[in-house]
């Protein structure tokens, strides 16, 4: 890395663990805006970059696109809330069995799919039929308690993985963030990547030249599953309840292609500029809809300008955000 | 090195290959020859991988490898070009040579060196950061020949490398191909140019309608009726030899 990017790289990661404090700093110096409310905005968006990147890592870098990924946020959340109420297990010890789950999924599903030689348009409405099934299922079966849902138990402490103060929820998302940050960054260093990209720019080639296409496929995506569930288990300990929707919803589909794929598919920041970019335009448009009456009937707003947006994005800047700053390190960006 | 035997391969009842047989000893450069959808790329296909066939066998230093996957046969030391050159459009040629030379080479300091090299020597030292997307024709031909290269192969086989070049280009790639022979590779390529095949093939072969109809050194080939009458129709062997006498 150049040292210019070194050094924005370090002054971001500053400015990040900062942030909580500056605005505590600056609520008590009479920013008419709560403290908490900007810190739990700060959540989201190192939250949503994170589960982003999960699609991003197989969507983006390997060309794998896929319209459920949704199904790894809920097996993790799911695996999170019950191993917890059911069984009566740690959070700490839940929450990478929780990440494993999401693993096997992704394997699963990947070995089910690829082996069958799926490709492009037809994996991606797999990938959405999957997640539809497992919603339903979920709201079928007995140990889901169906339409109901999970509530664990509100205890807070460090041992129980629930904290009083947002700002440790805050830094535990951004955790996350760096470290899909830090898996993006690796995978434009390796060996593994290489192969990945090569796989979404032509198929045919990256056999030829040696690859297993399906092996390296179904890696990713038990990779990207592992991710999307270690998100989900996040989300459920924030929020201490679980039903179908909000576990296998089709919108946080949406959300997790949305981010990266406005930030930039296939870069390393991308998801977290989307992230930005998304959270952003969904406070504004909250913010709007309760101070102008006019727009108090439109409803959600925020969805109209994700879709004018995505419509924008796709037409003048189809790689994305990312490469508004400078070709050369979009380049760079890309693996 | 590669002992082709009684190949076929037929796509819902037209048969591509039929019963095809061909030999490539270590250190030989083989050329390929035919008409137009003679058979030559499904058979080249069949060899590397691509499509199972139907029936034959297919052996690699003596180990049968026919309808083994791609990545198999290459691990194993042989690798295939494309004639509609597939590059990996949106990374640079550095990145795309790199693909090639992790086949062989996990760390990432190493690939890019060998990549380098590779790319030096097929002549695109200067191209390194271009775009795959952004490469001329001649330009993508050595890139499919530099990543072929890169995976480090005993036996090479190339698939028209020099389609829709101009003379110096392929004078320029026939040197190329040379040099990689003289490092010990093997090679088997399909081409149209006879120029090209002329002045690098030991030997050739002469597939049509799917059937290998003519095998030989270039200098016989050209002058065989039966390769004649394929490429320029029923009696022109006649006629040509009618108008020398």
């Amino acid at each position: 890395m150049s040292r210019r990017g070194l050094v924005f790289v370090a002054g971001g990661l500053v400015l990040a663990i900062l942030y909580p404090w500056l605005v505590r700093a600056a609520g008590a110096a009479g920013l008419p805006v709560a403290p908490n409310y900007l810190i739990n905005v700060g959540m989201l968006v190192c939250f949503t970059a994170f589960i982003g990147q999960s699609w991003n890592i197989s969507g983006g870098f390997a060309g794998q696109m896929s319209f459920g990924h949704v199904v790894f946020f809920g097996t993790g959340a799911y695996g999170m809330a019950i191993l917890q109420v059911t069984y009566g297990w740690n959070p700490w010890l839940a929450w990478p069995v929780a990440a494993a789950l999401g693993a096997g999924v992704g394997w699963l599903i990947g070995a089910l799919a690829f082996r069958a030689g799926l490709k492009g348009s037809y994996f991606a409405l797999i990938t959405l039929a999957v997640a539809e099934v497992f919603r339903i299922l979920a709201n079928s079966v007995p140990f889901t308690r169906g339409g109901l849902g999970l509530l664990i138990k509100a205890d807070p402490g460090m041992a129980n993985l629930q904290f009083r103060d947002p700002i440790w929820v805050y830094y535990l998302a951004l955790l996350l963030c760096v470290a899909g940050l830090l898996i993006a960054w690796r995978l434009t260093r390796t060996r593994f990547g290489a192969r990945l990209v090569a796989i979404r720019e032509n198929e045919d080639a990256a056999r030829a030249l040696g690859i297993d296409v399906y092996a390296e496929k179904v890696k990713v995506l038990a990779l990207s599953g592992a991710m999307g569930a270690a998100g989900g288990a996040f989300y459920v300990q924030k929020y201490l309840y679980v039903d179908p929707w909000i576990a296998f919803g089709v919108d946080k589909s949406v959300e997790m292609l949305l981010v990266s794929m406005v930030g930039g598919a296939g870069t390393i920041v991308g998801p977290l500029i989307g992230a930005g970019a998304l959270t952003a335009i969904n406070e504004i448009t909250r913010m709007l809809a309760s101070v102008v009456p006019a727009l108090k009937n439109v409803q959600p707003l925020s969805l109209i300008v994700y879709g004018a947006m995505l419509i924008l994005i796709v037409a003048r800047l189809p790689d994305g955000l990312a490469s508004l700053f400078g070709r050369r390190r979009g380049e760079a960006g890309r693996a | 090195m590669l002992e082709v035997r009684q190949l076929s391969k037929a796509f819902s009842g037209l048969k591509a290959v039929d019963d095809a047989s061909l030999d490539a000893r270590a250190g030989e450069i083989v050329a390929l020859i035919g008409p137009n959808g003679a058979g030559k790329t499904t058979l080249f296909a069949a060899i590397a991988g691509f499509h199972r066939p139907d029936a034959g066998v297919v052996r690699f230093d003596g180990v049968d490898i026919t309808g083994q996957a791609p990545h198999r046969i290459c691990a194993a030391g042989m690798v295939r070009t494309f004639q509609i050159t597939q590059p990996f459009a949106k990374i640079s040629v550095r990145d795309n040579i790199m693909v090639g030379a992790y086949a062989r080479i996990a760390d990432r300091t190493a690939a890019a060196s060998r990549a380098e090299a590779i790319a030096r020597r097929v002549g695109m030292g200067r191209q390194l950061d271009q775009r795959g997307a952004d490469l001329t024709v001649a330009g993508r031909k050595r890139l499919e020949l530099a990543r072929a290269l890169a995976t480090g192969p005993r036996l090479l086989l190339l698939d028209e490398v020099m389609a829709g070049l101009n003379p110096t280009e392929i004078t320029e790639i026939v040197d190329v191909i040379k040099a990689i022979r003289a490092d010990g590779v093997t090679i088997l390529l399909i081409e149209h140019v006879m120029q090209a095949v002329t002045s690098l093939a030991d030997r050739v072969y002469v597939l049509n309608q799917g059937r290998v109809i003519a095998e030989g050194t270039p200098a016989a080939i050209a002058a065989d009726p039966v390769v004649v009458e394929a490429y320029l129709g029923h009696g022109a062997a006649a006629r040509l030899g009618g108008q020398h006498a």
